[in-house]
């Protein structure tokens, strides 16, 4: 769960940055958008890197998924009776609510593909023109909302999340504790103000 | 002070239990947490029923063998061994809820007494450094830096409660099998044994049938020993290295 | 020796049912033989074991796979025996009432480990290893024992960090040591306050090898409650699994006892709750002769017990005596808080008695100082049984962060279960039962009276003498279990003549029989007091009467009030439950009637005993300033005590002790 999080964080950097150059105007961000089907040409044949990002993101987030659920699955039999009381608030939010975070993740990812690239659920859904598309989608209350409850679910996830993978891949140690969970702080931070500056810069018509 | 007590009553491993109400009263807060289970106890007795088994023994905080989970909480709302709770940390009319450590790996004998076998076959699967009796070397022979001491010491005061499984929402043994991957492992004297030792270990404890570590960090918050979170980290590392230098 | 035929006196009873006895029967006994060889070799005494392995016998080591040996206990002794004993090849059936072996109440064990190794270069030597604690033991100890001991020492720190353990180290990396029980040098090594925690960790890791190994069968949960002894020699045990409430009988070619000391007794001691008699009582009474039973160690600081509830006693490290002052009120019942009573108003009595050894005297006079002020009721807190230990002075002097540096871990200790900041307030101390150094008696083999049967660390009584000084415990249990066992145990199991036992052996069936009757017998009397009550009678009696000072009076009183208290318990305990399921109050009862019974020979020896020496003092044996006073004329041997029944006069067996090395003089501390 680790390694797959950590190449999907990267992932999700670029893409933060990318759709920061929405503030640029529709020709950029179009342009833009043109680009990435183009990226390795003349090596590679138009789209064919995308697909191979896609594979790789795909693999992934199956495998970031199937880990989840055997390990879930695990500690479920691990304790086949629960306490009675209730266990007092310890951990952070963020570490409690990681399963039921990835969940809503997990059916955003679907939404998000339909959304912005299929174009099956967006209210313009026209292809080549992702500007307008995004544009057209903050403009719906509901679906701006999705995406702001998906990245705060984001936020969160990454929280723990980064500073997990440095548990779990055994990068921790107590010397470097505070240096990761700054880090993992500050990545939840700028990835969710990054994706969330979009719909809010939509909603009060910064973008428009 | 007057107390309401909820306690796990399980007759046999194969029974099923209940949570039972008892009443004690004249607790003074100078005792401690078992000796007010005592109290009740002797009275159980006296009224001819079965008193509360729970397992104790050093009563002084090291032998491991007490834990009980209060409240919620593995050994109470204290961080040390449910022997060394003193009543002072609870008020008149408190409701106390007291239940056994709840674990797959960790079967429930009869009332709070549960079966910690486990953590043994851990051990056992690699919890040592070979040395028989009467092939040592002078205790000067290999200096060990005192960081690196230090560090050992540190993990290798775990009790073995098994606190850090009650606490852990997944019931994970990590914690527990980190602290003594890290006292041998960091020791000139463990590194003969380094790989093998964290590949069997961990592979015992996965068979044992505890749960997987999600990084709540309940484990080091329960350790009545305050072995530190980081262990898991150490142990994780140990592991991926034994896993490259030793594939199979 | 003693005399074979009585070996299975057990026979006459095992319980206590009819165990009262007339008054002037009191503090009764018999002379028996003198003990005349221990089995340790003649010639120089560094020589010794080294001759004693020689002339011993071995064992094929082929052949060491047929022998099955048991041992009881899986503290230091126990769990190193069980260890080595394996690694050695043969196969091990080894017990522990606890959960687990690592649980054994060694691990306790705070202060340290000595060792004659001299890394300070202090003048430390294994000659004077050995003079110490021949000198501490108040010459009661035998020569040959004790310089083994501080020959093996050496090779007991070798073999622990082999295995990891943990000691302190200083920066260049090598092991640290430091002064510990009044001693002047630094042989002490140590691992924070839990050096027995590690050394024991240390053996059960190497246990736990040999089990994983198949070497060692684990029978954890498990007590034994007899000696099985088939024509003379000890064959196997009976046990209780204390889970399923089985009794199962476990058949071997010899025995080792390493079950820990008899402190519970006391019923308030600084033992685990669990640590019991049965084990070496059950042996003692088939055949096995006890030594020296009223030799018991008091520490003098514990926390005092706090109320009528209390169910046992904490140590702190004796090093909060190196800075702290003791004091108590001068005027009688004082109840003004200590920060009200002005300095002129204190009594700092050990400086007052003692000025140049001020507040270091040895535990047994600083505890006897506690007890005598406490008497006079100068005694602070709950019911006037402690004294105040003040750090005032110390933190003016050092400040507090130093203070702090060096005694934090035991203030915060004091604090978690006091609920009194010993920086603000003073601690309170009182003494408290922490070791005993009778045991039951065995040769330079550490081989007891019943051939086959061994008992190795507090179980025995070998090393110590009348005290034990700080530090040596760790190292006794150890050497018995690294070095001095698996050596002679070879030779008793080469001479063979160990025929099979089958199970239908009537000396098995009958043993069995008798347990099963007296777990029948506990369960069913059903009276209206709890075990509990009993031991806390039983504990106060001790305390009292053959406790920190002992008279005649108050041991015939004992002795006449014991069989009495023991007739009452088999009338009116009740017992709840089945034996055929996991059942606490079963078990402490099965314990507290031997404590029953043993409590009775500690008091006939202390009485019989009529000087004072080590822990051992006796009101009517003391210097002008009343410190205790030795008589070497009449009393410079063990009292090997052979049983004869419940009640019945026990047989004085007196092994003479000769001092070639060490030659004994009065102490002075004044």
């Amino acid at each position: 769960m680790a390694s797959t999080g950590v190449i999907m964080l990267l992932f999700l950097i670029v893409h933060m940055a990318g759709n920061l150059k929405i503030f640029f105007g529709p020709t950029d961000f179009n342009s833009y958008a043109a680009w990435l089907r183009t990226i390795g040409e003349p090596v590679l044949h138009e789209t064919w890197y995308l697909w191979v990002q896609r594979v790789v993101l795909l693999a992934c987030l199956v495998a970031h998924v199937t880990s989840a659920i055997q390990l879930t699955h695990r500690d479920i039999h691990a304790r086949p009776q629960r306490y009675r009381s209730k266990r007092p608030w310890r951990a952070t939010f963020a570490t409690n609510t990681m399963r039921y975070g990835g969940a809503i993740l997990a059916l955003f990812v679907i939404w998000h593909i339909l959304d912005l690239t299929v174009g099956a659920v967006n209210p313009r859904g026209e292809a080549g023109h992702p500007y307008e598309n995004v544009v057209a989608d903050f403009g719906v209350w509901w679906i701006a909302l999705i995406y702001v409850v998906a990245m705060l679910a984001l936020c969160l996830h990454i929280y723990h999340g980064f500073w997990s993978a440095a548990q779990t891949l055994g990068a921790n140690n107590a010397a470097r504790n505070v240096v990761f969970k700054t880090i993992a702080t500050v990545l939840a931070l700028a990835i969710t103000v990054g994706f969330l500056s979009v719909p809010i810069a939509v909603m009060t018509g910064l973008v428009r | 002070m007057n107390l309401t007590l909820r306690i796990w009553r399980q007759s046999g491993p194969d029974e099923s239990g209940e949570m039972v109400t008892y009443q004690v009263t004249d607790v003074s807060p100078d005792m401690s947490f078992l000796e007010m289970l005592d109290i009740l106890n002797e009275d159980l007795i006296l009224r001819g029923e079965q008193p509360v088994a729970f397992d104790h023994d050093c009563r002084e905080g090291i032998c491991g063998s007490c834990g009980m989970v209060i409240n919620g909480s593995a050994h109470g709302p204290v961080q040390t061994t449910t022997c060394q709770l003193h009543m002072r940390s609870f008020n008149d009319g408190d409701v106390i809820d007291i239940e056994p450590w709840r674990a797959a790996a960790f079967p429930v004998i009869k009332d709070l007494v549960v079966d910690r076998s486990a953590f043994d076959r851990i051990i056992q699967a690699g919890g040592y450094i070979s040395a028989p009796t009467g092939t040592a070397p002078d205790a000067h022979a290999v200096p060990v830096p005192k960081p690196d001491a230090d560090l050992a010491f540190e993990n290798a005061t775990c009790i073995g409660c098994g606190a850090c499984v009650a606490a852990c929402p997944n019931g994970s043994a990590m914690l527990f099998t980190s602290a003594k991957i890290n006292h041998l492992n960091v020791l000139p004297q463990g590194q003969p044994e380094r790989e093998s030792r964290v590949l069997d270990m961990v592979t015992t404890m996965d068979a044992e049938g505890f749960g997987g570590c999600t990084n709540t960090g309940e484990c080091a918050a329960a350790c009545p020993k305050g072995i530190p979170l980081a262990s898991i980290a150490t142990m994780n590392r140990e592991f991926l290295r034994a896993a490259r230098k030793a594939p199979r | 020796m003693s005399n074979p035929k009585k070996q299975n006196a057990a026979k006459r009873s095992t319980g206590g049912r009819n165990a009262g006895k007339p008054k002037d029967s009191v503090g009764a006994y018999t002379v028996g033989d003198a003990i005349v060889d221990t089995k340790a070799p003649a010639g120089p005494v560094e020589k010794r074991w080294d001759t004693r392995r020689f002339e011993a016998k071995l064992v094929n080591p082929a052949n060491r796979r047929k022998h099955r040996v048991i041992v009881v206990g899986t503290g230091l002794a126990g769990g190193s025996a069980g260890a080595t004993l394996a690694e050695q090849g043969y196969h091990v059936i080894q017990f522990c009432y606890q959960d687990s072996p690592r649980r054994a109440h060694s691990v306790a064990a705070q202060g340290g480990i000595n060792a004659a190794k001299n890394y300070r270069n202090d003048g430390d030597s294994i000659h004077r290893l050995f003079y110490d604690t021949v000198k501490g033991g108040d010459f009661r100890s035998r020569e040959s024992n004790v310089y083994r001991l501080a020959q093996i020492s050496v090779e007991i720190i070798d073999q622990c960090v082999a295995q990891g353990v943990p000691f302190a180290r200083e920066y260049g990396g090598l092991l640290d040591n430091r002064s510990f029980g009044g001693v002047q040098v630094s042989r002490t090594f140590y691992a924070r306050g839990q050096t027995g925690q590690q050394l024991l960790l240390g053996a059960y890791q190497a246990l736990s090898r040999q089990i994983e190994a198949g070497n060692v069968e684990m029978h954890a949960r498990t007590e034994m409650l007899d000696l099985v002894v088939v024509d003379g020699r000890a064959r196997g045990i009976v046990a209780r699994d204390l889970v399923t409430g089985k009794i199962e009988t476990y058949l071997a070619d010899a025995v080792v006892l390493a079950t820990g000391g008899y402190g519970n007794t006391f019923y308030l001691s600084t033992n685990a709750k669990g640590s019991n008699a049965t084990a070496i009582w059950r042996a003692h009474k088939r055949g096995a002769h006890f030594a020296n039973p009223c030799y018991t160690q008091i520490h003098p600081t514990c926390i005092p017990r706090s109320g009528d509830h209390q169910s046992k006693l904490t140590l702190m490290s004796e090093s909060l005596r190196n800075d702290g002052r003791i004091w108590v009120p001068k005027t009688k019942g004082d109840k003004r808080s200590p920060a009200d009573i002005p300095e002129d108003e204190r009594d700092y009595y050990l400086e007052r008695i003692y000025p140049s050894f001020g507040n270091l005297v040895p535990r047994d006079i600083a505890s006897r100082a506690a007890k005598n002020v406490c008497d006079e009721g100068r005694g602070v807190g709950p019911g006037g049984l402690g004294v105040y230990l003040d750090f005032a002075d110390a933190i003016q002097r050092m400040g507090l962060d130093k203070v702090s540096e060096k005694y934090g871990n035991l203030f915060e200790m004091y604090e978690r279960i006091t609920g009194e900041n010993p920086y603000q307030v003073p601690m309170r101390i009182y003494p408290a039962i922490h070791y005993t150094m009778g045991g039951l008696w065995v040769d330079y083999d550490l081989q007891s009276t019943i051939p086959g049967m061994f008992v190795i660390g507090e179980a025995n009584f070998s090393d110590h003498g009348a005290n034990r000084l700080g530090a040596s415990a760790l190292m006794q249990g150890l050497a018995d279990g690294y070095f001095v066992l698996p050596s002679t145990i070879n030779d008793y199991l080469a001479r063979g003549g160990l025929d099979a036992v089958g199970a239908d052996d009537p000396a098995v069936t009958t043993t069995v029989a008798e347990v099963e009757d007296r777990i029948k017998r506990l369960l069913a009397v059903d009276g209206d007091r709890t075990v509990d009550s009993f031991h806390r009678e039983l504990g106060t009696l001790m305390w009292d009467e053959c406790g920190m000072a002992r008279n005649a009076e108050g041991l015939k009183k004992a002795l006449a009030r014991i069989p009495e208290l023991r007739e009452e318990f088999w009338q009116r305990v009740k017992v709840p439950g089945t034996g055929y399921e996991l059942n606490q109050s079963l078990e402490k009862a099965n314990r507290v009637a031997d404590f029953l019974e043993l409590a009775e020979l500690m008091c006939l020896d202390a009485l019989v005993r009529e000087e004072s020496c080590g822990g051992h003092f006796r009101e009517e044996s003391q210097t002008p300033d009343g410190e205790a006073k030795r008589d070497d004329e009449r009393f410079s041997h063990v009292a090997a005590w052979e049983y004869t029944g419940v009640g019945e006069p026990p047989v004085l067996h007196k092994e003479t002790l000769d001092f070639e090395y060490v030659h004994p003089t009065q102490r002075s501390y004044a």
